[in-house]
């Protein structure tokens, strides 16, 4: 690790202007993530702006009905919250199923959703990587792929996007709030994270010296009734195979709003309109949710060593519904 | 590059100079001599470096030092000053050890998670998370649900969960 200089930050304005005039600089949150890189030499930031010291550690009710997570919240106190749980079981139920007890007290939102792929080769500087060294291949084609993605990929990089959070994000409709050296923007979730194309190293579209601040909840009434459920080698403490965030509002026997996404498929949060599409405007049967998994997964593109993950993604999907449904009734 | 920090480890105030490179891991084993928590991966996933950080359950090996300035530590050498914490007595009743690498990190990941519990924090397997959480519906599956991020080479993990089981009441 090279030697580096550490400034736990001031305000957010000064922290985006630190970070944006040094471009070896960069924002810490839990370190979690960027510790790890930085121990395995993927990370090699000259100085550190830690973000945990701003007031962006509360979770608040917008003037909407929305909600607010600060970016410094961790995501043990985020999952615990009686308002997400209520509102957003989905998000809570997503939080709680990554990393561990001990890492969740650490781990922040920001973070979280700026945390790296799990790749194997990514994460292991002998191997060639186009995500990590532009240009020097990928080598996860033809090799170990079990853990990589079935759309959205290019033959540049197969990599999928590695948090469970992020997903439950993705169908809620959560938007991030960023402050960068050109002011304030709000950014979909969905539109956060990026395809790989021939850029696999862009993970998002945020630039050198962009802060998350927050992640906003919009109210909406399916919310209330979302799930999230990951499969995985093991029962904890493993990232998703697949997983499914899933909202449905039903009204007089019809759905009225759908919200779907996907993880452990795609190098983003898989939102799956095609899905949403289908289930939307009719009655929640079983034949309608193989179709809408159908709709969704149809164009899928599997590596060899990887196959299983269709008929995975699609079984979940349809039985995350179904569970719904009966909790609705 | 150096910095200065001050620590509260198990109820003593320490001072120490480290390199901002060093992990608060390294720092409490290396500098202040306190080898309770272990180094088993290094990198956040075998949990036998957690201690309570300002009373709550952490790994220390993804935490640079110079981060927790003024933070407040306790590790299983100081959960409970010069006598027994609870916890370690359950552990030492049920054979919740065999090497015993992994028991300082089991010891103060249950005394956290037990906290958690009694705070009402649902996990990843319970039925409701919108519904209220007691400390009586923490069975063994929750219990192995909220332990998972630390483990035990040795597969001492039966009589870890009736250790915790016990100590929870
Ligand atoms: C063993 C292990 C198992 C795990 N299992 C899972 C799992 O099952 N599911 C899952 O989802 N995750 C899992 N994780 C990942 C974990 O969730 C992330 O490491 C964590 O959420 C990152 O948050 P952090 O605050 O520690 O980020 P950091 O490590 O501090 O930062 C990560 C990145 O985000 C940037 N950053 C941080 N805050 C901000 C901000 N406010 N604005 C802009 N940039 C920012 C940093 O510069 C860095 O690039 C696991 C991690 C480990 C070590
Ligand atoms: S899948 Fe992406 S991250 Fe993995 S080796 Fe290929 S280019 Fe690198
Ligand atoms: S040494 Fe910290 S989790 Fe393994
Ligand atoms: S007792 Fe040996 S590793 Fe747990």
């Amino acid at each position: 690790m090279i030697p580096f200089d550490y400034q736990p930050a001031e305000n957010a304005e000064g922290a985006v202007a630190t970070v944006a005039r040094a471009p070896e600089a960069t924002f810490l949150g839990g370190g979690t993530n960027l510790v790890d890189h930085m121990k395995l030499g993927l990370a090699r930031p000259s100085l550190l702006v830690d973000v945990t010291t701003l007031p962006l550690d509360r979770i608040e009710t917008l003037p909407d009905g929305g909600v607010r997570i600060g970016a410094g919240v961790r995501n043990s106190d985020a999952a615990a919250h009686p308002t997400i749980r209520e509102r957003y079981p989905a998000l809570a139920e997503a939080l709680l199923s990554g990393a561990s007890g001990q890492l969740r007290n650490l781990a922040t939102t920001g973070g979280n959703l700026l945390q790296r792929t799990r790749c194997v080769y990514f994460q292991d500087v002998t191997t060639p990587c186009n995500k990590r060294e532009p240009g020097s291949g990928c080598s996860a084609l033809g090799g170990y792929t079990r853990y990589h993605a079935i759309l959205g990929a290019s033959s540049d990089c197969v990599a999928v996007h590695p948090s469970d959070m992020a997903v439950a994000m993705a169908a809620l409709d959560a938007v991030v709030q960023v402050t960068g050296p050109g002011g304030q923007r709000d950014i979909p979730v969905v539109d956060l994270h990026r395809l790989p194309g021939d850029q696999p190293h862009r993970d998002t579209v945020l630039s050198h010296g962009d802060l998350i601040t927050a992640v906003d909840l919009p109210p909406a009434p399916a919310s209330r009734h979302s799930r999230y459920r990951k499969v995985r080698d093991r029962a904890s403490y493993a990232f998703a195979l697949v997983s499914v965030a899933a909202a449905l509002d039903i009204e007089d026997g019809d759905v009225r709003a759908a919200r779907v996404a996907f993880g452990g498929v795609s190098h983003k949060p898989w939102r799956a309109r095609r899905a949403e599409d289908v289930l939307v405007e009719g009655p929640p049967t079983e034949s309608t949710f193989w179709d809408a998994a159908e709709a969704e997964l149809s164009d899928a593109e599997p590596l060899r060593g990887n196959e299983f993950k269709v008929p995975l993604a699609r079984n979940t999907l349809v039985s995350v519904l179904r569970e719904i449904v009966s909790e609705q009734r | 590059m150096d910095a200065e920090i001050t620590l509260r480890v198990d109820g003593r105030p320490r001072q120490c100079t480290v390199d901002t490179r060093t992990t608060l891991l390294d720092t409490l084993r290396e500098h202040l001599g306190v080898s309770a928590p272990k180094k088993g991966c290094d990198h956040g996933q075998c949990g036998s470096c957690t201690v309570l950080l300002d009373g709550r359950r952490v790994t220390t090996c993804l935490a640079f030092a110079v981060a927790q300035n003024g933070a407040e530590i306790t590790t299983a050498e100081g959960l409970a000053g010069d006598g027994e914490h609870p916890m370690q007595r359950a552990f030492l009743d049920h054979d919740g050890f065999q090497c015993g690498f992994c028991t300082p990190g089991q010891i103060c990941s249950a005394v956290g998670m037990v906290d958690e519990a009694r705070a009402g924090w649902p996990s990843a397997v319970t039925p409701d998370v919108a519904g209220s959480v007691d400390i009586d519906d923490l069975d063994d599956a929750e219990i192995r649900e909220r332990m998972s991020g630390n483990l035990c080479r040795c597969g001492a993990y039966v009589n870890i969960v009736s250790a915790i089981r016990e100590a929870a009441r």
